[in-house]
């Protein structure tokens, strides 16, 4: 039973110059679509990441459901009651002129009965005194740990986390990533993790949604998605990464660059970019069947 | 606490400059005598009775023909100018902070509104600004003046003239902090912590008042301070231009408006001494301002 | 040696005392070779790279030490002697491929200007050596491209801009500080080979300077790990990597997430790097470190020699 599903979601945005400027220019209207028939379940208890490079939708789905956007189209329809969100920049997402123990207790107004702020505060590893601190006393990854704390004591369902250790440094993620792990376990909570960081990703998630140009490309087990890629895009997302190992594998050499979002290339998105495509694919835009939307998967060729 | 405030980054620029302490204790000087005239003015000027028509036209007192009781001298019905100008100086300050503090609640919340919520609602907003801001300040506290004259019976004059002076120097101000606060606020929109108040669940009102207020208000001190002085002048002046302040309640404008008649025939003290108190006022008042809008910058930016 | 560092420690005067940033280091790296500096937000690194080249804020300054290129000391040399070796001999790649490039020129124009001000060639030979600069760098069709601005194009297409600008005197040294990390991970791939590439084509040293050691792990052949303005470890790319022998690069590799791997948690260091305010005694790291004794609380470990690489660390002391 799916705690969350997105059915056919998607979402545009007007990015029009001003009226007065498109008049006298003769310039049409410019709709962004920045989310493409997005579909997916998230079940209790699990942690879905959706993952995929700059501008590919991930964030807009991720404010979609919190509820920050509406759809243009689609439907979005979440079984729990109540859902938190943490955010990616810890110096952004904590007002400066409130203490952090107003900062945390926000959420409790709409609940009957909260738990001390001090609690929330052990819980995620800081001390009951930092309640009284202010949020430029802390470093990067502590403020996140208060956001955290914050989205906690709303008693959440379902996190949505949208890449809340892109901007710390790799031991404090660790600290972070180790953090949020325990969190999951204790409270039995269900995340939904958006990062471009694949190896993060490899780590914390039980599946992932490989995003592209608005479009999920592929959805798979973490197992599966980087034991066995389908999808060309995911292939070149998973050669990109640096080797850490320094194994020396060959890698497929990386083509072209995103293309102007104002400006989507016809059938599948991927085609100026994928070594796979076939006049198919610029036409028509791949069914997402089986977990992968791939003409050359679907056909046999891959 | 205290400490804390003393060791504070404002505290410590403020204790630098001796330009800055000297205009705070001189600010201090003339707000606390003009706000404590009616009880430690030498003398009541405006009550009729205690009046001496023999002591009209005194020179200052370390002028030949100046009297000890009468330090700055008196003018044509006897007043003494001290007098007048700690009483003058009150209502020049209380008219001055009125109306800045109307300006202010008045273009912060529009402001807020403006940034905040957007749309239709901010053209709307900021077209009325742009089309005030076309007018100077004199001429839309002249016609708000002038509107309430017409409108209101004569004997009503004097009771409304001050609240209608506040007004009217308020609503000539207040698109400064509108504009100001709804670019800050368009800012402050976009960042975390307020779309983390709303997938919180709180309202727009809520969240404008409680979230996004606290952290655009900076600037607003600062121009709030320089506003005042730029009100008492355009209160004076309008004084001076007799459609201000009643005459039976002058305030430094007037004085210098009523002295200004004898300037000519010798008794220069009478429009003189008002006319350096208002300087001294208001330029205290921007010293102030000014720094306070130094030290903030650096947090500011 | 085409750069020699040594002892060179960087102050910041400050209202409330001297802060030191980086804290008497020494490395060099040779011609043809790519040196990592690896740390995380506060360690000293880009400091360390701006102090090499002279652009440090003021009031920050070089306290002590000294900096050689090609055996002659630039540390010490006057602004305008600087400036000019600085455009010649070293060239800096930044973060930002945005703020690197004026907005109001073409990258026709910036690429000529540099040329202009450092070979001394005309202007159709400079407009010659700019082509064949993007060329290289892999600018498409970059006839039509001479005219544009910086705005029309990509940030990875900017990212290779910024490097032909850099190499367009062909300096001796390299600068790049966090060059891949504002670009997404496809394009950072990409501007990782060209930059290796075009190093060893010229035989330039290059100081790479990030936080990500896969891009070291990369590009690199020796690293060198700071902490808290200090040198904790150096020694070449493969060994720091797979047998690091200072604690906090054993802390620092085991909290790096590696795709494939099936451990749910990652290997987390307790506490934070200190401020600079809050620099312990003796060694930096020892208040966070699990195998830290009695010595590493009252004194500093010089880099001492374990196995291929050298630590800074009283475990691989010899007596």
């Amino acid at each position: 039973m799916h705690l969350l599903k997105l059915d056919s979601v998607s979402r545009d945005f007007d990015v029009s110059r001003p009226w007065l400027n498109r008049v006298l220019e003769g310039e049409p209207q410019r709709i962004l679509r920045a989310v493409d028939h997005v579909s997916f379940e998230v079940s209790k208890g699990e942690t879905l990441a959706l993952v995929g490079e700059s501008g590919c939708g991930k964030s807009t789905v991720a404010r979609l459901i919190a509820g920050l956007y509406t759809p243009s189209e689609g439907r979005i329809e979440f079984r729990g009651r109540r859902l938190q969100m943490i955010f990616q920049d810890p110096y952004a997402s904590l007002n400066p002129r409130w203490r952090v123990s107003k900062i945390i207790a926000e959420p409790m107004m709409f609940l009957e009965r909260g738990k001390p702020v001090g609690e929330l505060l052990t819980q995620v590893g800081l001390s009951p005194d930092d309640a009284q601190r202010y949020p430029h006393e802390f470093s990067g990854g502590q403020r996140q740990r208060i956001s955290i704390a914050r989205a906690l004591a709303g008693e959440p369902e379902l996190l949505i986390c949208d890449e809340p250790t892109s901007a710390l440094d790799v031991s404090v993620q660790a600290q972070i990533l180790n953090l949020m792990a325990e969190l999951q376990e204790r409270l039995g909570l269900t995340y939904l993790f958006i990062s471009h960081n694949l190896a993060v990703v490899s780590l914390i998630a039980d599946r992932v949604g490989v995003m592209y140009f608005g479009r999920i490309v592929e959805l798979a087990s973490t197992s599966d998605l980087f034991a066995r890629p389908r999808h060309p895009y995911t292939r070149m997302l998973l050669d990109a990464v640096p080797d850490l190992e320094m194994s020396g594998k060959p890698r497929t050499p990386v083509a072209g660059e995103v293309p102007n979002p104002l400006a989507p290339p016809s059938g599948c998105s991927f085609h100026p970019r994928c070594p796979h495509a076939n006049p198919r694919c610029q036409v028509e835009v791949p069914r997402f069947s089986d977990g992968v939307a791939c003409h050359a998967v679907e056909e046999g060729r891959l | 606490m205290l400490r804390s405030i003393w060791n504070h980054d404002l505290a410590w620029s403020f204790r630098r400059s001796p330009v800055t302490i000297a205009a705070a204790v001189l600010t201090l000087v003339c707000v606390g005598a003009a706000a404590l005239s009616p009880w430690i003015a030498p003398q009541n000027p405006f009550d009729a009775a205690a009046l001496d028509l023999n002591a009209a036209f005194k020179p200052p007192a370390w002028v030949p023909g100046g009297e000890g009781a009468f330090v700055l001298g008196t003018d044509n019905q006897g007043r003494d100018i001290l007098s007048t100008i700690m009483h003058g100086a009150r209502i020049s300050l209380g008219v001055g902070l009125a109306s800045v503090l109307f300006a202010l609640i008045l273009g912060v919340s529009l402001g807020l509104l403006s940034g905040y919520l957007g749309g239709r609602l901010d053209a709307i907003i900021m077209r009325i600004a742009d089309v005030q801001l076309s007018f100077p300040a004199i001429l839309i506290a002249l016609l708000i003046d002038g509107v309430a004259r017409v409108a209101l019976p004569s004997d009503r004059h004097d009771d409304i003239a001050i609240p209608v002076l506040v007004l009217a120097i308020g609503l000539a101000g207040w698109v400064h902090y509108a504009r100001t606060v709804r670019g800050s606020t368009m800012i402050e929109k976009e960042k975390e912590y307020v779309q983390a108040a709303r997938v919180i669940g709180r309202r727009p009102l809520a969240i404008m008042l409680s979230h996004v207020l606290p952290n655009v208000m900076g600037p607003v001190l600062v121009i709030g301070t320089i506003h005042i002085a730029t009100a008492i002048i355009t209160e004076a002046t309008l004084s001076f231009l007799g459609v201000g302040v009643p005459a039976t309640r002058p305030s430094l404008g007037t004085l210098i408006r009523v002295g200004n008649e004898f300037l000519y025939s010798g008794e220069w003290w009478i429009t003189v001494f008002p006319g350096v108190a208002l300087v001294i006022l208001v330029l205290s008042v921007n010293l102030l301002g000014d720094w306070l809008r130094d030290a903030l910058n650096p947090k500011l930016r | 040696m085409m750069l020699e560092v040594q002892g060179l420690t960087v102050q910041f005067p400050t209202r409330r005392g001297t802060l030191t940033a980086v804290d008497s280091i020494n490395f060099s790296i040779a011609p043809g070779e790519v040196l990592g500096v690896v740390g995380e937000s506060g360690a000293g690194k880009s400091i360390t790279g701006m102090a090499v080249i002279g652009l440090l804020e003021p009031p920050g300054r070089i306290a002590a030490g000294e900096v050689r290129l090609e055996g002659s000391r630039i540390d010490n040399l006057p602004h305008e002697a600087l400036r000019k070796i600085r455009g010649r001999k070293i060239g800096v790649i930044f973060q930002d491929p945005l703020t690197s490039l004026n907005p109001l020129y073409t990258i026709g124009q910036q690429l000529e200007e540099t040329i202009l001000t450092h070979l001394p060639l005309d202007k159709t030979q400079a407009r010659e050596r700019a082509l064949s600069l993007l060329r290289e760098v892999g600018i498409p069709a970059p006839e039509a491209r001479y005219g544009a601005y910086p705005h029309h194009f990509s940030g990875g297409m900017r990212q290779r801009v910024v490097i032909a600008l850099a190499l367009a005197a062909e300096p001796r040294l390299l600068i790049a500080d966090e060059p891949t990390t504002a670009l997404d991970v496809s394009i950072q791939a990409q501007i990782i080979a060209l930059l290796k590439r075009l190093a060893g084509e010229r035989g330039a040293a290059v100081m790479l300077i990030t936080h990500d050691m896969g891009v070291i792990a990369e590009t690199a052949q020796r690293v060198a790990v700071m902490y808290a303005g200090r040198i904790v470890e150096i020694g070449p790319v493969r060994d720091v990597i797979h047998s690091p022998r200072h604690p906090y690069t054993v802390g620092l590799m085991g909290s790096i997430p590696k795709v494939g791997t099936r451990e749910k948690r990652l290997l987390q260091i307790d506490g934070a790097m200190p401020r600079l305010n809050a620099i312990p005694a003796g060694c930096a790291f020892n208040p966070r470190c699990p195998r830290r004794f009695a010595r590493c609380l009252v004194e500093r470990p010089d880099l001492l020699s374990a196995g291929a690489s050298r630590a800074a660390c009283w475990l691989h002391a010899s007596s």
